[in-house]
């Protein structure tokens, strides 16, 4: 009985020693949730990035999901999260340009979000300038053309709401709220947003057919004569369909927005943006960082035969001379049939993922 | 009786932190470090040479390099005392722009002694299988090979700009990969992975060996590149891919794509 005492002592001793930091306000642990991992995930690409000092929990995502639907995290209670990313859009906007509290628009196209813990560069927004959720949840609170905030504005007006401290002390072992612990629960609630049960994937998994149309745009996908645009978009082996690396694929001779280049300062850089998953097309128009095409059609017009030539322009892009390879109408329709069987009806109306306040 | 108990768990949360594996052994063996560096005939390789219009290939065409990312595999070490081959069976993935993996320590430890030292570029037919590789598939958007091509994975990916005949700007990749021809049923494949051989080296305590490639050579030699005809769509082409094959394998009068580079102890 009393060594039965001390091997438990020294074991949980081992925890600790074993463990690097210890995150939580005086060792306060809220109840673990693993991600749900989608079985073609888990069997051909590594596992998602979480970060050591955010694990996933219960109520941590709970908390994150009412965070990310409520108005008050901006400046006149108007404006969450979810308002320029709507879960009907795969959590995108469907507007070319947000606008912001002020009813000041951007100047890029609201992104989709999902499958955001397997960007295992861990870099986000167009230009990759976020190098974490976490951080990445920072910018529009203050962001003054979005929420227009300050977050001690935010921290004071959720310490006084009626249930957010207790939440907070759920999730975190503490009732005080700051910008720290309302970005990781923001972050846990990002992560649990996972898309991979389109059709595509159900034929992955043999459980449904595609039609002869969509076959053949896979093969106009992987064909390094007609589309080739798995050397960026990805493959059947890789269930993300984005490299999450930034290329220039030749819209502009001249960047009025010089994306990824403006945050390295490397003129090799400039006007090259994060390529986007294809997932969930059917519901994120417009495209682009900039939502300049409303339609697939504008899109892989675009790649057919609407390249310009810049200095930065990838050198995957082919035959720009000529404005790209030139598909058959045929060849694009059933592309497009095949980008389409990559919508996955499942997440967008995913009851977790809905408003819960 | 306590006291073993206790001493037990204590040694158990020992070995439970313990990341560095330094139990005596017998007879003194060792891991073997390799770094790779990249030269165009003799000028080194770095981030700050990417995308720059800077080099002239054997056919006289001005170009530039904008990716270079490549696979080597099964590095083995056969022993000149015993005949023993010792093979990790692991692999390494290059990224030499970003500078991923430019040293890679294979996870095995032999007996310090005589080698003869080789490594696979790319990956032979045993290992080339689609799809196996988790961290594989999920670099660069998918190391892989679309099965329409053989499946499989990329033995390497070389990419950027060149002026052309006409001097207009053009652009190229020269994707290695398994020589495959779709136009036959079934498709037609041909391993063009191939073995580098870096000769006899001595392994001790802490031996480190640099893999050099000349990234000019696969412009070169037997076949001097042409890039106004070979630039694009090279993975589909059979006869592109042998010839890669060929100016990768070629080691003449100590010139080649790789070659063994210093050797320190
Ligand atoms: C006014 C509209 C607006 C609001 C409000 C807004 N966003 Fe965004 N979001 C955008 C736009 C636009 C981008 C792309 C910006 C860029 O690349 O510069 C973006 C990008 C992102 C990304 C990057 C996704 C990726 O894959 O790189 C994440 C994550 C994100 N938003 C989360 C949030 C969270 C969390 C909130 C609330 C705290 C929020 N957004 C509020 C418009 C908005
Ligand atoms: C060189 C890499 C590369 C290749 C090859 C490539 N793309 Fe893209 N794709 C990108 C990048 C980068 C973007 C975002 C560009 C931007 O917004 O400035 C993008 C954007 C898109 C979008 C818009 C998605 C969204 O959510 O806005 C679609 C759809 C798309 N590509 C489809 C394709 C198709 C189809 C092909 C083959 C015909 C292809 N791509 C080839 C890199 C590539």
């Amino acid at each position: 009985m009393r060594f039965r005492i001390a091997l438990l002592l020294l074991f949980s001793l081992s925890l600790i020693a074993c463990k690097d930091e210890d995150d939580t306000a005086n060792g306060y642990t809220a109840t673990p949730l693993e991600l749900e991992i989608p079985p073609l995930f888990a069997e051909k690409i590594l596992p998602p990035v979480i970060p050591e000092d955010n694990p996933q929990s219960v109520e941590g995502v709970a908390l994150g999901r009412k965070l990310f639907f409520d108005k008050r995290l901006s400046a006149d209670n108007t404006l969450a999260c979810a308002g320029c990313h709507r879960p009907a859009n795969a959590f995108t906007d469907p507007r070319q340009f947000s606008v912001g509290i002020d009813g000041l628009a951007g100047t890029r196209n609201s992104m989709p979000l999902f499958n955001m813990a397997w960007n295992y560069g861990g870099l986000f927004f167009w230009d990759g300038r976020a190098t974490s959720l976490e951080n990445q949840a920072l910018a529009p609170v203050v962001d003054p053309i979005e929420m227009h905030n300050t977050w001690s504005n935010v921290a004071q007006t959720l310490q006084v709401d009626g249930e957010y401290p207790g939440m907070f002390e759920d999730a975190f072992g503490t009732q005080t709220i700051d910008s720290v612990l309302v970005t990781k629960a923001i972050a846990q609630f990002l992560r649990t947003l996972i898309s991979g049960n389109s059709k595509f994937d159900r034929y992955l998994a043999g459980t449904e057919n595609l039609t002869p149309s969509e076959l053949n745009g896979l093969n106009v996908f992987l064909d390094e004569n007609r589309g080739d645009c798995f050397h960026c978009h990805g493959n059947p082996n890789n269930p993300l369909w984005t490299d999450n690396i930034f290329h220039n694929n030749g819209l502009d001779e001249t960047f009025t927005d010089r994306g990824r280049g403006e945050v390295t300062g490397d003129p090799r850089e400039f006007g090259l943006f994060k390529t986007p998953s294809l997932r969930n097309l059917a519901f994120s128009a417009p495209y682009m960082h900039d939502g300049r095409f409303e339609t697939l059609d504008e899109v892989i017009d675009h790649y057919s035969e609407g390249l310009v030539y810049s200095e930065t322009i990838d050198p995957l892009m082919k035959k720009v001379s000529e404005g790209g390879v030139h598909l058959t109408p045929e060849d694009k329709a059933d592309l497009k049939a095949f980008l389409l069987s990559l919508s996955d009806e499942s997440f967008i109306n995913n009851p977790d993922f809905q408003n819960p306040n | 009786m306590r006291k073993i108990a206790l001493m037990f768990a204590a040694s158990l949360l020992m070995i439970g932190c313990n990341n560095d594996d330094d139990t005596t052994q017998p007879i003194p063996e060792s891991t073997v470090d390799f770094t790779f560096t990249h030269n165009w005939d003799g000028n080194m390789i770095d981030n700050t040479d990417f995308d720059l219009l800077q080099y002239f290939n054997a056919n006289g065409e001005q170009m530039s390099i904008s990716k270079l990312v490549y696979l080597i595999s099964d590095v083995t070490f056969v022993s000149l005392s015993t005949g023993e081959i010792f093979d990790a069976g692991d692999y390494n993935l290059i990224d030499v722009r970003q500078g991923t993996n430019l040293s890679f320590t294979p996870d095995i430890e032999i007996p310090e002694g005589e080698y003869l030292v080789s490594f696979t570029f790319g990956f032979d037919d045993e290992d080339n299988q689609d799809g196996i590789y988790q961290d594989l598939n999920s670099a660069d958007g998918g190391w892989n090979v679309p099965m329409m091509l053989g499946g499989g994975y990329h033995y390497m990916r070389l990419e950027g700009k060149f002026i052309d005949n006409t001097t207009t700007e053009m652009n190229y990749a020269y994707h290695a990969i398994r020589a495959n021809n779709a136009s036959t049923t079934p498709i037609t494949l041909q391993d063009t992975s191939f073995v580098v051989d870096l000769g006899q080296i001595t392994i001790g305590s802490s031996t480190s060996i640099e893999i050099k490639m000349n990234v000019a050579e696969w412009f070169k030699n037997p076949n001097q590149w042409d890039l106004n005809v070979l630039n694009t769509v090279l993975m589909p082409n059979f006869d592109a891919q042998i010839m890669m094959y060929e100016n990768g394998s070629t080691w003449s009068n100590s010139t080649g794509v790789f070659s063994k580079g210093t050797v320190t102890q």
